[in-house]
């Protein structure tokens, strides 16, 4: 008997070949016959998972800068503002912190992975790394210069430790001579790593 | 871990593959239906405890996976038994689908 493996879906086109990943299919076809998951269900958290990327984070960054208002309602209550722009981020807390000229901040996760993945998307691996996890919270600016990043000595950096209930995005620095830009073009200069913290935002006009 | 020596951070990233979806799909699910079956803390445990030569060697969703099957196998949602039983199933099924 065929047992509904989500796994006929055209995604997948590489045959299994580790222990671990017959381990994955054993545990969830285990799962599934037993009725204590579905295959939809897996399908759809998957799909969902799928659906979410930094582009939602950098959406919210671009109406924060061009909003005040939005952007003082984000830092306060970062889940409530952001489902006013229609996105839901589910019960995970969701804190906001914001760069400015004094202070810069970085997320890291040391206990596990958290990650504001509601936002962007599944972590990065270096993220999840344990080079990134040791050293983020101990020598955040040496960390900083190994991304390109480099922290003025007069400007505070502040290190967020997430959890499995609290969740930190970076509010990136608007970057000059971007006045004229719209609110598309401004979210198109928002990249991951500037919301993590471990880059800042740039502009060339050319 | 934070606190700790370590080397330089390496910009490392991968397209994650259907099966590591599919775990943290699991996982997702696993910890938020009411009841849950098992909880993040639990998964945490699971990769905590395994001695630092396996936690290296192994990838970020082969710890997950291995953790949840001691989970779920310790919160009686799956035994021993079936799980070795299912296991050599779909090992010989995809063996057999190779040749």
């Amino acid at each position: 008997m065929k047992t509904s493996s989500t796994n006929e879906s055209d995604t997948n086109n590489t045959a299994p070949t580790t222990y671990y990943q017959f381990l994955e299919i054993s545990v969830r076809e285990l799962l599934i016959e037993k009725g204590v998951l579905s295959a939809e269900d897996i399908r759809n958290a998957v799909k969902e998972m799928d659906s979410r990327g930094p582009e939602l984070g950098a959406q919210v960054v671009a109406r924060a800068w061009v909003d005040p208002q939005f952007k003082q309602s984000l830092l306060q209550d970062a889940p409530s503002a952001v489902k006013t722009l229609g996105l839901d981020i589910g019960p995970v807390q969701l804190l906001v912190v914001e760069n400015t000229p004094e202070v810069h901040n970085l997320i890291v996760c040391t206990l596990c992975s958290c990650y504001p993945r509601s936002l962007l998307g599944l972590p990065p691996d270096w993220y999840k790394s344990r080079e990134y996890r040791s050293r983020a919270v101990r020598e955040p600016r040496s960390v900083l210069l190994e991304f390109g990043t480099d922290i003025s000595d007069e400007v505070e950096v502040r290190v967020h430790d997430s959890t499995a209930d609290l969740r930190y995005l970076v509010l990136p620095q608007r970057p000059a001579g971007t006045g004229h830009l719209t609110e598309d073009e401004l979210a198109a200069l928002v990249k991951r790593d500037s919301m993590i913290g471990v880059t800042e935002v740039c502009f060339s006009a050319i | 871990m934070g606190g700790l020596e370590a080397g330089h951070v390496k910009p490392t990233e991968h397209d994650y593959e259907f099966w590591e979806k599919n775990v943290d799909a699991m996982l997702v699910l696993l910890t938020s239906k009411s009841p849950k079956l098992m909880s993040v803390d639990q998964l945490r445990k699971g990769i905590e405890s395994l001695p630092p030569d396996a936690y290296e060697k192994m990838s970020y969703y082969e710890r997950w996976i291995f953790s949840i099957t001691q989970a779920l196998q310790y919160n009686g949602v799956l035994t021993t038994e079936e799980l070795s039983r299912k296991l050599e199933e779909v090992q010989s099924r995809y063996e057999t689908e190779e040749v």
